[in-house]
């Protein structure tokens, strides 16, 4: 079987622009109409010819949303256990090259930040490190997730690209999904962002999603980290990844991640800063091309930001972030991934879903084979 | 614009394909095959009685037979018949049918993807029968099937595409080409097969059993270009979406 | 000899090839695919096949169907 990157190959970026470029009006109320969404028509959507009818995509996109997920959101957040790292992401706070200290929990203190997230009441976790596969080993994000398993509902991770093999060791302690952020789909850009560390590898992390789901991975998510490249290109190549890996592994729930690049400690120029319009025309898109996938906002965006994109089709918010790592139940004086703009915590989050009329869901799913108690 | 139809390797012109059985005479047989435009029949296989001719006589030399399996009722069966229908020398193309329920006549979708795999292996084109259920067309699809043939309502009753969505379902997510087969009784029915995105359609008794089968082969043949043209061209809004924005408050108000 | 030819038991002629068999029903060769003892007969072997005392032959053919 052709894997996704040898599908991805069938749409070249020029493919890609031609179709955007010469999207028309009659084309993009066409896709409106439409029950099932071709990869042709999500271009469609997210052309330049769509723009003028964003709200039209809206509304489109609050219908499914509401037809498929009901007035719902998923909370989850994140447990940072390890920001060292030997990658030298340009865009990134975890850059090998920042010379903030570091910090690498321990099996005690990824317990006890591990209490502090689920006495907050949440049962979804999502366990991150840097890449830093000696320090931070597959066997080390094993057995932290099997540490904490018996206090969640879900565990999830993001970390480096890991083998099949690997895949399953961390499914055995409990994993049920990963997150796994291309960055950007565009493989020279890829290259210049990362100039040195084992994320250089491109292909690897590519077909990572797939390896998981090979291994048994319950839930996957994707993602590019708007900004990087032309918006259209990782726009398009993020959506058209998840609809492939859902006609090839249908038995996977594939979810979408929509983070747009933000300041970070040390210089970076945005390439291609994404603008809120075009952010909910790239939101609203995805939920008209792929009308059952979990679309997950992060505390990047500013809370007004975040209460206004979920009738649109977001599906998932974190509460009650920190991208440092320990910080919750330990002290922590080193710096986050990123700048958090939505430091709502559980209960602020869930009292403002009410507001606008939706209900915060803290478990939406258990392994009825797990140990969690 | 182009649009190739390729079926186990082979560029078919007509996205019809007819069948030969319930004729109110064989010797109908070749003017609906011009009518109809169809290069792809269907024929079964029986024992022979004595002075009895068999079906083959009637069928013009350029057609492409697609022996079917009927009269089998379990994977085994099936295969055999396979087996049978190569040795008469018409190809290696074949549509299995396995029915053990013969009040409905409804498929055995277990039996029809055992069939599928076994059959494949031993070199056939395979175009399984079944019901539009997504799990059995993907057996049959992993299996090495050609093409899935779902039916559009229970065999001979002109019913039309009473399993619509079903069917909907398997051309989106199938990489092969989707015929719908059995039930259809009308060629606005075909249309509309069409319509969603079927590559093809199999229609026997409604033709078979018209008052004017060469005519209404005809009809049938007009009917699945149409849908097949209307696909292509792809439908259009068939409302404003911007009727919807009117009625309810705007959700983009926010963007300054 | 006895054979059971599409399900039914009859006395034949002791030596008798498939080709034979076929003429004697008025069967035409060129459509009939012939199964013997559970095996396929290729047509170009029906004149050479001797029949057997015991043999079970199918003679099918294509007929209508959809």
């Amino acid at each position: 079987m052709e894997n996704f990157e040898q599908f991805l190959a069938k749409w070249p970026r020029e493919r890609r622009a031609r179709i955007a470029e010469s999207a028309t009006e009659e084309q993009v109320l066409a896709a409106l109409c439409k029950d099932t969404l071709q990869p042709e028509d999500f271009l469609v959507l997210l052309s330049p010819a769509a723009a003028p009818h964003l709200e039209d995509l809206a509304q489109r996109a609050h219908e499914l949303t509401l037809r498929y997920f009901g007035r719902a959101v998923n909370l989850f957040t994140p447990l940072y256990i390890s920001d060292v790292c030997t990658n030298q992401c340009r865009y990134c706070g975890f850059n090998a090259k920042n010379t903030q200290p570091r910090r690498h929990l321990n099996m005690d203190e990824i317990e006890a930040e591990a209490r502090v997230i689920a006495d907050m009441g949440l049962q979804h976790i999502l366990l991150l490190t840097g890449d830093a596969r000696k320090l931070s080993s597959p066997e080390y994000i094993a057995d932290a997730a099997r540490r904490i398993k018996p206090m969640f509902a879900s565990v999830g991770v993001e970390v480096y690209s890991l083998t099949e093999d690997e895949y399953r060791l961390l499914i055995d302690a409990g994993v049920d999904s990963m997150t796994m952020f291309q960055e950007t789909y565009n493989p020279e850009l890829y290259d210049w962002l990362h100039p040195a560390g084992p994320k250089k590898d491109y292909s690897f992390r590519l077909n990572a999603p797939e390896r998981a789901a090979r291994a048994g991975m319950r839930s996957l998510g994707v993602g590019a980290l708007l900004g990087l490249d032309e918006f259209i290109q990782d726009a398009f190549c993020t959506g058209l990844h998840a609809w492939w890996l859902m006609r090839h592994y249908p038995g996977v729930d594939v979810g979408v991640s929509i983070p747009r690049i933000c300041s970070h400690e040390g210089s970076f120029d945005i390439p291609h800063a994404v603008g809120d319009r075009q952010f909910v025309q790239y939101i609203t898109a995805m939920r008209c091309f792929l009308p059952r996938s979990g679309i997950t906002c992060s505390s990047r965006e500013s809370a007004f930001m975040r209460d206004h994109l979920i009738p649109l089709g977001v599906t998932r918010v974190s509460a009650g972030v920190s991208t440092a790592v320990g910080g919750r139940a330990t002290e922590a004086d080193n710096s986050g991934q990123f700048d958090i703009t939505d430091h709502r915590s559980v209960e602020e989050m869930t009292a403002a879903l009410a507001g606008i009329g939706y209900q915060a869901v803290i478990k939406d799913w258990e392994d009825p084979t797990s140990t969690h108690a | 614009m182009e649009d190739k139809f390729i079926l186990g390797g082979v560029e078919l012109k007509s996205r019809l394909f007819i069948g030969t059985g319930k004729y109110s005479a064989d010797n109908l047989i070749p003017a609906v095959c011009e009518a109809s435009g169809a290069e792809v029949i269907t024929v079964a296989m029986r024992r022979v009685e004595k002075g009895q001719q068999g079906i083959v006589a009637h069928i013009p030399k350029t057609m492409r037979l697609l022996p079917n399996t009927s009269g089998a009722r379990t994977a085994e069966e099936a295969v055999r018949l396979a087996r049978l229908a190569r040795a008469a020398g018409c190809g290696d193309w074949i549509k299995i049918e396995v029915i053990s329920d013969v009040r409905h006549l409804l498929p055995d979708g277990y039996e029809t993807a055992k069939a599928t795999e076994a059959l494949v292996k031993e070199g056939f084109t395979v175009l399984p029968y079944i019901n539009p259920d997504l799990y059995v067309a993907r057996a049959c699809v992993d299996a090495g099937a050609a093409a899935v043939m779902p039916l559009g309502a229970p065999i001979g009753t002109n019913r039309g595409l009473r399993t619509k969505e079903m069917i909907g379902i398997l051309i989106d997510e199938l990489d092969v080409p989707i015929v719908v087969d059995a039930g259809i009784g009308r060629p606005s029915q075909a249309c509309e097969a069409m319509e969603m995105g079927a590559a093809a359609c199999l229609v026997n008794t409604a033709i078979a059993s018209s008052a004017d089968p060469v005519r209404m082969a005809s009809a049938f043949r007009a009917a699945v270009e149409a849908g097949r043209n209307a696909w292509l061209a792809g439908a259009g809004a068939v409302k404003a979406p911007g009727e919807a924005a009117e009625a309810s408050s705007p959700l983009t108000g926010f963007l300054r | 000899m006895q054979l059971t030819v599409n399900g039914e038991k009859g006395d034949y002629a002791d030596e008798l090839t498939v080709a034979d068999l076929l003429r004697q029903r008025g069967h035409d060769p060129a459509v009939v695919v012939v199964e013997r003892n559970g095996e396929i007969v290729p047509a170009a072997a029906f004149a050479a096949t001797r029949l057997e005392a015991g043999d079970v032959l199918e003679l099918v053919q294509f007929v209508g169907g959809g």
